[in-house]
């Protein structure tokens, strides 16, 4: 189906695949960001390399394709140089929670003004059945017949310790709360981060598992950094507990692009004088 | 002359105000900086050398040496030539013949802090040299952006308490201001339109990052340093994607980590000028010490087969003008541009004419109006044109998958050679553009049959010995794509030839074997250190004469 913002690329997950949701809460997301002021040309997305990259084929949307791992620093370089763009880094769980780690916590440490949805379906589906680093303790994958032997880390806890300033929660069975999630990322001001729990139908379907669990945390005390604390261990990612969905943390706090902004460009006779300046400064 | 003292003492900035007072008496200049890598202690030494032509290497003997310890003296009193001076600090050396100050006292009579022991060394120097006053004074109100009054007095007082010994004649032509090519890179990267840039502190290039913010405001440039050479290069293609002109300097170690993103923006077709400053590898190898070891990775660096330019500056002069065609041609032609440099080169410095600045200038290829905007158009140079987000109605794709036009990924056969075949259509363009632009130097005796092959920091050495040896010197700047033509014409005549390179295996001669050119032989040099002349000069003679 093509329309506004789906495109005419081939849809290449397997029937059921949590992406579906995602596309379509992202898409509704795009839509009512676009009725209220911000334009859909004003929107990038940057994507890594794994199932959910291919959002950037399907999505008719501005996009950055990129590498396995590297969507933050992709998305600080579109910032850095156009704020008005809203710049949205669709990864994975292997994808940013593995390779390019590093990225995620700088991100949020330094509260670069992006929106980082996470496609957790804690295995690698694009390369067949391998454990990331959310699966559970002892998940039986390709690369680990007999068991991992590591735990997941809690990637809410981590980013909440980085200094992300949105952290959320959301899963791709639950479309609207998911578009009202992504909604309210986007127009967050600072680094806003979203695990979105998502269903593989091959090689991880935890649909029954998350569909006994979840539930909408409430959101009165959603600035209070130790409740956040409280709603990021309550699930661990490896233990049976009740799993939060929804708005986790928030507060302001000033942007890096608002301490960096962009200078007005340099003339080329500025340029010319200011070489010459530096030129007289040593002879 | 030498100056030597621990790290600390401030003598790769004594060794620059050294060089600019040379300068100010018309001298051309090169300054050499030997250090170890720590913050605090060791033995630090640099060597000025000042010719009436350009040099671009040291020599073993040198006529001065300023001595702020005694080490500096016990290791180098043997290069020292039959009539120089040694003016050395009274408090620390002993056993030595010249001039020494007193700079403990000196420094105590104007309760000055012990790092302006270095003005105390100058100054006497100045004196012993012959030097007025005056010039002492301009140049260290240029070189001291603070604190240069007190600096002046240390000077001052230590310049009246030497005595005169070798008069340094004032050359009567026109000063230069001298740079570090680190420096120079900077001015070219500012002369081409930088906008932002991303580095991570890694000998020989941090100071690119330092000079560039420095000039942050004046130039209005944004200077980032990220958490590594991954985020700094993505970074970078981030700007390019969205319009920034964005560049990102690195040696060895950093490179490797980039390389995944050098070959994303070769099929994404992204401008990427990158900054390699090359020292000694593999690995960490000799981290403040000198190699030319990285030109083959350079030329291969990133997985796949892709278009790029690879440029080596042989100087100050040739970093500034070429870092400046490497940002033009990356945006021109949408591809990673590196241009190489090593130790040598961005740390040393050179002599540099302010208005030789490459004025050819080349422009990106914008879209016009098209509709829809498809961001690998089939153009026939291959070059298609480029819009940034927002643009309403438009979608801007780019991809590191095979993609078709409009940006999304395929996997058909057909698309995806003719996306090759686009890409090295640019090369092709990119090639004549280069032949165009003197990619291959002649120096030396340009009528001898027999030849040194050298790029980089071995430009100037092998011209200066090439003149006394009647030897021609062929210089390529342009590595990739390799201007074949240039390098026909340069080899015209040629009937031997002799590579002279700092790294294992002659790197330069094997580029060069891949298009039917076979040295006679070679003279490497491995050890993190520049040739000397007088070494380089008796390795010739036994090997070419």
């Amino acid at each position: 189906m093509e329309d506004e913002l789906y495109s005419h690329a081939e849809v290449a997950w397997c029937p059921g695949c949590g992406n579906f949701g995602i596309r379509s809460a992202l898409r509704g997301a795009i839509l009512d960001l676009d009725r209220e002021g911000v334009p859909m040309e004003n929107v990038v997305i940057v994507t890594g390399i794994g199932q959910h990259g291919k959002m950037f084929d399907v999505m008719n949307i501005n996009g950055f394709y990129g590498l396995h791992g590297r969507t933050i620093p992709i998305a600080a370089g579109i910032r850095l140089t156009n704020p008005e763009l809203k710049v949205i880094c669709i990864a994975g769980d292997g994808d940013c929670y593995a390779e390019g780690l590093e990225h995620l916590i700088f991100g949020a440490k330094r509260n670069l003004d992006i929106t980082v949805l996470v496609h957790d379906n804690r295995v690698y589906g694009l390369t067949t059945g391998q454990f990331t680093p959310t699966s559970p303790y002892h998940y039986k994958g390709r690369s680990t017949p007999t068991g991992t032997t590591e735990f997941p880390f809690n990637p809410l806890e981590l980013m909440l310790t980085s200094g992300a300033t949105f952290i959320g929660r959301g899963y791709s069975r639950n479309r609207e709360q998911l578009q009202a999630l992504i909604r309210e990322s986007v127009l967050h001001p600072g680094f806003s981060f979203v695990d979105i729990l998502q269903i593989c139908v091959t090689y991880n379907d935890l649909t029954d598992y998350y569909n006994a669990r979840v539930y909408d945390w409430k959101e009165d005390d959603v600035r209070d950094f130790d409740a956040g604390c409280r709603k990021a261990k309550e699930w661990d990612y490896n233990s049976d507990a009740p799993i939060g969905l929804g708005v986790m943390f928030r507060r302001e706090f000033p942007t890096f692009e608002d301490k960096n902004p962009v200078p007005a460009a340099l003339k080329s006779e500025e340029r010319k004088a200011l070489v010459a300046k530096i030129m007289n400064e040593r002879g | 002359m030498l100056i030597g003292g621990r790290a600390g003492d401030g003598i790769s900035s004594a060794g620059q105000v050294v060089a600019q007072l040379l300068g100010q008496h018309g001298y051309r200049i090169h300054m050499y900086l030997d250090y170890p890598s720590r913050i605090k202690g060791g033995h630090n030494f640099t060597v000025v050398r000042g010719a009436g032509e350009q040099v671009g290497a040291i020599r073993e003997k040198v006529d001065f040496i300023l001595a702020l310890n005694q080490e500096t003296v016990d290791l180098h009193r043997s290069k020292l030539g039959d009539s120089g001076v040694v003016v050395y600090d009274k408090g620390s050396v002993r056993n030595t013949d010249g001039i020494g100050v007193d700079i403990k006292e000196i420094l105590n009579a104007l309760d000055a802090p012990q790092v302006m022991g270095n003005s105390a060394i100058i100054g006497a120097f100045a004196k012993v040299a012959g030097m007025d006053w005056d010039t002492v004074e301009r140049v260290f109100r240029k070189a001291i952006p603070r604190g240069v009054s007190r600096n002046l007095e240390v000077a001052r007082l230590a310049y009246d308490s030497a005595e005169e010994r070798i008069r340094v004649a004032r050359l009567d032509r026109p000063t230069l201001p001298v740079f570090t090519g680190n420096e120079a890179i900077g001015i070219g990267l500012i002369e081409g339109g930088l906008e932002a840039y991303f580095g991570y502190p890694m000998s020989p290039t941090s100071n690119i990052l330092h000079f560039l913010v420095g000039q942050q405001e004046d130039a209005r440039i944004r200077v980032f340093q990220p958490e590594s050479e991954i985020a700094v290069v993505l970074m970078a293609l981030g700007c390019a994607y969205a319009g920034t002109r964005a560049a990102v300097g690195t040696s060895g170690g950093g490179f490797c980590l980039m390389t995944e993103a050098i070959s994303l923006a070769g099929i994404a077709e992204l401008p990427l000028p990158i900054i390699l400053g090359q020292r000694s590898g593999p690995s960490t190898g000799l981290a403040t010490y000198t190699a030319q070891g990285d030109l083959h990775f350079a030329l291969n660096s990133g997985h796949g087969e892709f278009p790029r330019l690879v440029v080596a500056a042989g100087d100050a002069e040739e970093a500034r003008s070429w870092t400046t065609v490497c940002m033009d041609l990356a945006w021109k032609y949408q591809v990673p541009a590196i241009l190489l440099s090593d130790k040598i080169i961005c740390e040393g410095m050179y002599s540099l004419d302010p208005w030789n600045a490459g004025d050819n200038r080349a422009e990106p290829i914008l879209a016009e109006d098209e509709h829809p905007y498809l961001r690998y158009a089939f153009a026939e140079s291959g070059i298609s044109p480029l819009l940034f987000p927002p643009a309403k109605g438009e979608v801007i794709r780019v991809n590191s998958h095979v993609h078709d036009t409009d940006g999304i990924t395929t996997e058909d056969p057909d698309l995806t050679e003719g996306m090759a075949k686009k890409r090295w259509r640019k090369m092709a363009l990119l090639k004549d553009e280069i032949e165009g632009m003197n990619p291959v130097h002649v120096l030396g005796d340009s009528d001898s049959s027999t030849a040194l092959l050298c790029w980089g920091s071995g430009k100037w050495i092998c011209h200066e010995i090439g003149k006394r040896l009647d030897l021609r010197v062929i210089q390529p700047v342009v590595l990739q794509p390799f201007p074949e033509v240039g390098f026909a014409s340069a080899m015209d005549g040629v009937t031997r030839f002799y590579g002279v390179e700092t790294n294992e295996t002659g790197q330069l001669c094997r580029l060069v074997k891949e298009f039917g050119y076979r040295p006679e032989d070679m003279v490497l040099k491995y050890d993190g250190r520049p040739f000397l002349v007088e070494e380089l000069e008796a390795r010739l003679r036994e090997v070419v004469l």
